[in-house]
């Protein structure tokens, strides 16, 4: 496939051969993409194509049945393996934000410094208060997450997940469940954190987005990788009947 | 993904709500003669009627029950943290994917359960007294958290699994280790969502409490009961006695709700 290059050294992600199973049903086959330091990848295709799946193993937080994938030199796929050391290197954003409800916008950003990283309570107070402002919510440090817009609460969530100071960030369908009007406040800080040169794995099908941040779209159906290509070149002349199809669904 | 949506409903649906809902009062009943408040303040009107227009033997009744108060209380109060501890330790258990101690911990609830409390307190106190002298208070008192740390450990499994499964995956996806996530993110939000079905069970463990009067702890209804056996004044005696038991039960009650109220608000 076109999308795998000889010089794996230099992929910050590396999927091969991916395959995982639910009991008979194969959510992901086979599997393969790469993903350069600084590249930001959409993943896009219907629901139940195994984008999400395929995306939830790149943190383990769903076991492959088959196949590796590599962070740097780091397998993740390796079951004696310290997940833990990898996740503190990956930060996750969620379709349903997923902040602890029971800790303010400040302390849901501080926790995982505490707690993982042993950060002195100063240091990552300093930090979680730059990282609010950062996505534009210095004034809501206080404010508990049910208080809190669905855009808001997204931004905090990112806020969260760049307090570990990830080198990558996966990005869970992040804006599907919020109100179209906030859409936008939140693909402004993943767009400020594309031109970081922060290197993202997003399942979205926002096509904005994507033309304005994306080196590259996976289009998924059924499981597979059907095609991979610029942004334009998926949109605007999809190789492949199956992406064609999608396209005009969701167009 | 549709499968793991699935997966998620399945698990929303095994929740189940374990408080039996018994004397809390009715939230919507806000009138100025709810059942509540007539139950409360009749109960303490009698209570202060009674002995001013007959202070004998209602005055020397009441003289006599404040020692008992003090054992149910200290009977109720040192047997709920115990069956807190207790309830904590069986409710990860239930949910534990470790086979053996979900089992251990799935045997211990079913057990405990399906065994009447008076037979568990008779079983402690006469016939493992036969092996080993338990003093009758430790033994009320183990039979109570024993048989309430079963009930504790369904609120604790059912509080558990009323926590969506995105809170567990967000603090792994952090870094965190399953223990860490457990302690800093999954249970302190399990304690506001138990708190009002375990202050239920806390008033269901005070007047259950009263079983204790058998093997002669000398709890209120055994002081009352003393009293009765001298007097002869049976009627006078089990009316306060019945009397100040509702007092207590319905002014925690009280308290149960507004916690509920306030946990509610917090969300």
């Amino acid at each position: 496939m076109d999308n795998i290059t000889d010089n794996t050294q230099l992929m910050r992600i590396r999927i091969r051969n991916a395959t995982k199973a639910f009991g008979t049903l194969e959510a992901v086959k086979n599997a393969d993409l790469d993903v350069a330091p600084g590249e930001v990848v959409l993943i896009i295709g219907p629901s139940g194509s195994g984008k999400s799946t395929l995306l939830r193993c790149v943190n383990r937080l769903e076991t492959l049945t088959e196949g590796d994938i590599w962070i740097d030199e780091d397998l993740v796929t390796d079951q004696r393996g310290d997940i833990r050391k990898i996740r503190e290197e990956v930060g996750m954003v969620f379709q349903n934000f997923n902040l602890f409800p029971h800790l303010t916008a400040l302390e849901n950003v501080m926790l995982a410094p505490r707690t993982v990283k042993k950060m002195t309570k100063a240091a990552s107070h300093e930090n979680a208060l730059r990282l609010l402002a950062r996505v534009g919510l210095q004034d809501k440090s206080t404010t508990y997450p049910a208080k809190l817009s669905g855009g808001q609460q997204q931004r905090v969530a990112i806020a969260r997940a760049l307090a570990m100071n990830p080198k990558v960030m996966l990005f869970d369908e992040p804006t599907s469940a919020l109100d179209p009007e906030m859409i936008k406040e939140v693909l402004d800080v993943m767009l400020d954190l594309a031109r970081d040169g922060m290197t993202m794995l997003v399942v979205s099908h926002e096509m904005g987005f994507a033309r304005a941040a994306a080196d590259k779209v996976v289009f998924m159906d059924q499981g597979e990788i059907i095609e991979v290509g610029t942004p334009s070149a998926v949109f605007d002349s999809p190789k492949e009947n199956r992406t064609r199809r999608f396209l005009e669904h969701i167009l | 993904m549709a499968e793991v949506n699935n997966r998620d409903e399945a698990n929303r649906r095994i929740t189940v709500t374990v408080s039996d809902g018994a004397l809390i009062p009715d939230r919507g009943e806000t009138s100025l003669f709810s059942a509540w408040r007539i139950s409360f303040f009749g109960a303490i009107a009698l209570l202060i009627i009674l002995p001013t227009v007959r202070p004998r033997p209602y005055l020397d009744i009441m003289r006599f029950l404040p020692d008992g108060i003090l054992a149910t209380f200290q009977v109720t109060i040192i047997s709920i943290v115990i069956a807190l501890a207790i309830g904590l330790i069986t409710g990860l258990g239930r949910i534990s994917r470790i086979t053996v101690i979900n089992r251990i911990a799935t045997i211990y609830v079913e057990v405990i359960r399906g065994i009447p409390l008076l037979v568990q307190l008779f079983y402690i106190y006469f016939a493992l007294g036969q092996l080993v002298r338990v003093p009758r208070l430790a033994s009320a008192i183990i039979a109570m958290s024993v048989c309430y740390g079963a009930y504790m450990g369904e609120i604790f499994r059912a509080g558990l699994q009323a926590i969506p499964k995105g809170q567990m995956e967000a603090a792994l996806a952090l870094g965190m280790s399953r223990s860490q996530a457990l302690r800093k993110v999954i249970l302190p939000q399990t304690f506001r969502v138990i708190l009002p079905p375990v202050g239920n069970e806390f008033i269901a463990l005070l007047k259950d409490s009263s079983l204790v009067s058998i093997i002669a702890v000398s709890d209120l209804l055994r002081r009352g009961r003393e009293f009765a056996s001298v007097s002869f004044q049976y009627f006078e005696t089990y009316t306060i006695v019945a009397l100040v038991y509702l007092v207590i039960t319905l002014f925690l009650s009280k308290i149960v709700s507004l916690i509920e109220d306030w946990a509610e608000r917090r969300g």
